[in-house]
């Protein structure tokens, strides 16, 4: 039995980062979920930016998983943007019927990290103002 | 032809792959690859998920189009009612019911034979003209 995915994690500041570099089948999607969730109540981050630029193919298994993972990350107080989706990706999994709808998405790593913040410091903001 | 056996997960990543590496050797263009490797991925993994094991045979069609078949054959289960199964949203396993229409929308031929007890086949195809 695998016990993690095997894909690396990485923190930056309040924020996770993870790219997936290859093509990974549903094991592998499963255990990255639970890899996510398990850093995100270690470090208490506040976002996930997970890079899927690599992924030639994005199947209904992979989206609804990437879907999950961000409803529970919210959760967690956490905001999950998938980034760096691309265009021909995003026709074919709408033509498939997935709208990967309360799914932030962002073109690219700076884009990503520019939104975790903005929505980070509106967050704190709307603490303030409580 | 080319025949992928389906028995683990990682099978359903070695039949998409070897899907849209065909389709981009006849000429089909990123977005149609694309569309064929998701639905190669969708109908292996029905295989996988519900009849634990069978097979991916890929080949190219001449006539009266030139394009792409892909079969998908398995002994399992069977389907009992195709028209159910091919309806968006439907699922006897609490999934997202998304698999079989999908991927006839995304393709320009899916037919499913199925025999209850027997097992299943599903052949896609899609043309370049
Ligand atoms: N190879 C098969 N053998 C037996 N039953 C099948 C097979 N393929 C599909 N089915 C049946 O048809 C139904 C619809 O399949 P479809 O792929 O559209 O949806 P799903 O697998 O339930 O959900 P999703 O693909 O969205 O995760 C399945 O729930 C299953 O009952
Ligand atoms: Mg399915």
């Amino acid at each position: 039995m695998l016990q993690s995915s095997a894909i690396p994690i990485l923190k930056i500041g309040d924020f996770l980062l993870v790219s997936i570099q290859y093509d990974i089948h549903d094991k592998i999607a499963e255990l990255l979920q639970q890899d996510i969730l398990k850093r995100i109540s270690e470090t208490q981050a506040k976002g996930v930016l997970v890079d899927i630029s690599a992924l030639e193919t994005v199947d209904s298994f992979i989206a609804r998983s990437l879907a999950d993972t961000a409803a529970m990350a919210s959760i967690l107080d956490a905001e999950l943007i998938i980034v760096g989706m691309s265009p021909t990706v995003a026709t074919t999994l709408t033509e498939l019927g997935l709208t990967m709808a309360g799914v932030r998405a962002a073109v690219n790593l700076d884009e990503g990290y520019d939104l975790l913040k903005a929505s980070l410091g509106q967050r704190v903001v709307d603490r303030r103002n409580r | 032809m080319e025949v992928i056996p389906i028995k683990e997960e990682s099978d359903i990543v070695r039949a998409r792959v070897a899907a849209k590496d065909m389709a981009q050797k006849m000429g089909f263009g990123l977005v149609d690859q694309t569309r064929i490797s998701t639905a190669v991925s969708e109908l292996a993994r029905n295989v996988f998920v519900y009849a634990r094991e069978g097979q991916v045979h890929l080949e190219v069609l001449n006539n009266p189009h030139n394009g792409i078949r892909i079969t998908f054959i398995d002994q399992g289960p069977g389907i009992p009612d195709i028209d159910l199964a091919m309806k968006d949203g439907w699922s006897s396993s609490g999934s997202m019911g998304k698999g079989l229409p999908g991927a006839k929308r995304l393709m320009n031929r899916l037919e499913v034979k199925s025999e209850a007890g027997k097992g299943t086949t599903v052949i896609i195809e899609k043309w370049l003209s």
